[in-house]
């Protein structure tokens, strides 16, 4: 144990030591250039290492996952697009997996949105003590690993059989009022298991979108309010009509920044049903792809189906941004 | 201190203006019992997940595996079987949740500080050089914060396997400062351009060189976005789970997720433990989170919020 941390300290320390002496060097380099050379040059070497680390561990592996996803099992040979066409005549990944992450990118962001603006209104209206403990307490779970609420939630949705006792809360209630327990995450009826395990996810992220959506209410201008109020405008219409156009860029942002969370959901499904009972998502087959079949083809497909869904939001994102740097 | 704070508020006339400028004050929506019992509720709902695990993680096998963890609530007499033995077996079992622990340290610090070195870098050159591209190449990043991390997952595990790294730490520190470098360039970036343009202006007047001004100056100014953006990473390494697990995998370096998980497909039923393991996994996080939550907070809300 002991021997093992010293390892790992003194690997740490060598890690972060080379990065340091990268930017010692670098600086040493621009400085013996000429001085003409050193104002055009430096902006480049200050920027180098970051855009490497991008151009490796994304640019690269992106160009490669799309050409990947036209070859075989081991990026062999050049199969076309049959690895797509598996996926798409599968029935399973179609209506299965497919469907699902629909359901999940339908649900989760706008729960989290409309949660995590009712939590902050509220709490926008207690004592600021009320407030803070309110809001620490929605905002906690960010802070769990989604391995760990998955662990935490099988107390709620755990199946024992009828006769013994329960010690999941949901059948604990149940069995107070003599019902038979229920198999929560295998049943799969109005694909009730995937609800419930997008529950765990929400529960996850309400907080962050609380606290973005709170900074935004409170930065709506009180006048506007002020003066809505004086015409007479009722506490429902001032929120409808002045204070949510107000907030809409907030809105957008925490919608998509979930949306983009939710699109690689992982860790929530892989831990409880691993995919079983019809919960499959993408990035719960990508992991069975190359973990259980051993197939790159099928794995780098769907991760271009991922991709795909993202560059809309990609599109949207870089034009937002130029739009507001101009501004 | 207290004694001119008090001063100035007293020597300050009409007081009870100056308070009705807060948002807060100016509301008359005060929170009416509806408003408070929705909040309570909520609230209650969130933490009985925690608290059901928390209760479990300290109960004996049979315990809990024979009553549902509301028993110990209801019935305070079985408080006292209540026991830290699932702890020390955990940090002691096959899992190893004590190593798993100091595993994920050593991933997650590394992997913390040395993107945050690259990106205030590239970030400074943004912000304060004019050069050819410079538009362009920060487009470029505001798009790549949008790729997900699965695009790397198959390509670099061969190329981890060609260069013979595979499994180790820089393997996955190298992975984390890939995936997180768009996001800490444009953080960083973001902040470092509502600094004041004189202060740079004149400390290379007085001349000061780049280095300096970047270490002297720039940097200490940073220090909101800086800390943020190094809570916002050092949570999402720590709690990574998938990247951990195809970079490095089950074994001797496998972080406190990995653990975690192999505890829970192991033990089946034993799921005390399993809660042990996973407050073991979730004490660092939390504490940082709840000690460092102002920070987090403002460098998450001046990203997204704007006017």
């Amino acid at each position: 144990m002991l021997v093992k941390a010293l390892v790992a300290l003194v690997t740490v320390a060598a890690g972060i030591g080379a990065a340091l002496l990268l930017y010692f060097v670098l600086n040493l380099i621009a400085e013996r250039l000429p001085d003409r050379w050193e104002g055009r040059i430096k902006p480049y070497l200050f920027i180098f290492p970051a855009f490497l680390a991008i151009a490796v561990y994304l640019v690269y592996p992106m160009i490669l996952t799309f050409i990947n996803s036209f070859k075989d099992d081991f990026s062999r040979n050049w199969v076309g697009i049959a690895n797509y066409r598996a996926l798409f005549e599968s029935s399973a990944f179609v209506k299965g997996t497919l469907f699902n992450t629909l359901l999940w990118i339908l649900i989760v962001p706008a729960a989290c949105v409309l949660l995590g603006l009712m939590v902050a209104t509220l709490a926008d209206r207690l004592g600021p003590r009320g407030e803070k403990t309110a809001k620490t307490i929605v905002f906690l779970p960010m802070a769990v690993a989604l391995v760990g609420s998955a662990v935490i939630w099988h107390f709620i949705y755990d199946y024992e059989p009828a006769g013994s006792t329960q010690i999941g809360l949901l059948n604990g209630i149940l069995s107070l009022f003599h019902k038979s327990p229920v198999t929560w995450l295998e049943t799969n009826t109005l694909h009730l298991n995937s609800l419930l395990l997008m529950v765990i996810l929400i529960w996850g992220q309400v907080g962050f979108s609380m606290v973005l959506l709170s900074a935004a209410v409170k930065g709506v201008p009180v006048d506007t309010i002020e003066a809505a109020r004086i015409d007479g405008a009722s506490e429902r219409q001032i929120f409808g009509r002045i204070v949510v156009p107000q907030i809409r860029g907030t809105i957008i942002t925490v919608f998509v920044t979930v949306t983009i969370g939710v699109l690689k959901v992982f860790d929530v499904v892989y831990v409880t049903t691993d995919g079983n009972f019809n919960t499959d998502v993408l990035g719960n087959q990508f992991w069975t792809q190359i973990s259980t079949y051993f197939n790159y083809g099928a794995a780098s497909a769907i991760v271009v189906i991922m991709l795909a869904a993202l560059i809309p939001i990609m599109w949207y994102q870089v034009r937002h941004f130029r739009a507001e740097d101009a501004a | 201190m207290t004694d001119t704070a008090t001063t100035q508020v007293a020597a300050t006339p009409g007081p009870r203006a100056r308070k009705a400028a807060t948002h807060f004050d100016a509301n008359p929506a005060k929170a009416g019992w509806a408003t408070r019992i929705i909040l309570f509720v909520f609230c209650v709902l969130w933490l009985i997940p925690l608290i059901g695990a928390l209760v479990t993680s300290f109960r004996t096998t049979s315990a809990a595996a024979n009553t549902g963890w509301w028993s110990v609530i209801v019935h305070p007499s079985t408080l006292s079987a209540l026991t830290l033995q699932n702890y020390r077996s955990a940090l002691g079992g096959t899992q190893d949740m004590g190593a798993a622990f100091v595993n994920s340290l050593a991933i997650t610090l590394p992997a913390t500080f040395i993107p945050i070195l690259i990106a205030s870098f590239a970030a400074y050159a943004f912000t304060f050089f004019e050069f050819k591209g410079r538009e362009f190449l920060f487009l470029t990043i505001v798009a790549m914060l949008v790729v997900p991390n699965y695009v790397a997952f198959i390509p670099i595990l061969k190329l981890y396997r060609d260069v013979g790294i595979s499994g180790t730490f820089p393997a996955v520190w190298l992975a984390h400062i890939g995936f997180g470098m768009s996001l800490a360039v444009y953080i960083l970036r973001n902040y470092m351009s509502t600094l004041p343009n004189s202060v740079v202006e004149s400390a290379k007047i007085d001349g000061a060189s780049h280095y300096q001004i970047f270490y002297r100056l720039v940097l200490p100014m940073s220090v909101p976005a800086l800390a943020s953006f190094a809570i916002f990473q050092f949570l999402w390494v720590w709690n990574d789970l998938l990247v951990a697990l195809v970079f490095i995998g089950p074994g001797a370096n496998q972080p406190v997720t990995v653990a975690l998980t192999g505890l829970q497909g192991e033990f089946g039923k034993g799921w005390e433990l399993v809660t042990a393991g996973g407050f073991i996994t979730m004490l660092v996080p939390v504490i940082v989170f709840l000690s460092l939550q102002r920070y987090f907070i403002r460098g998450l809300t001046a990203g997204a919020v704007k006017g």
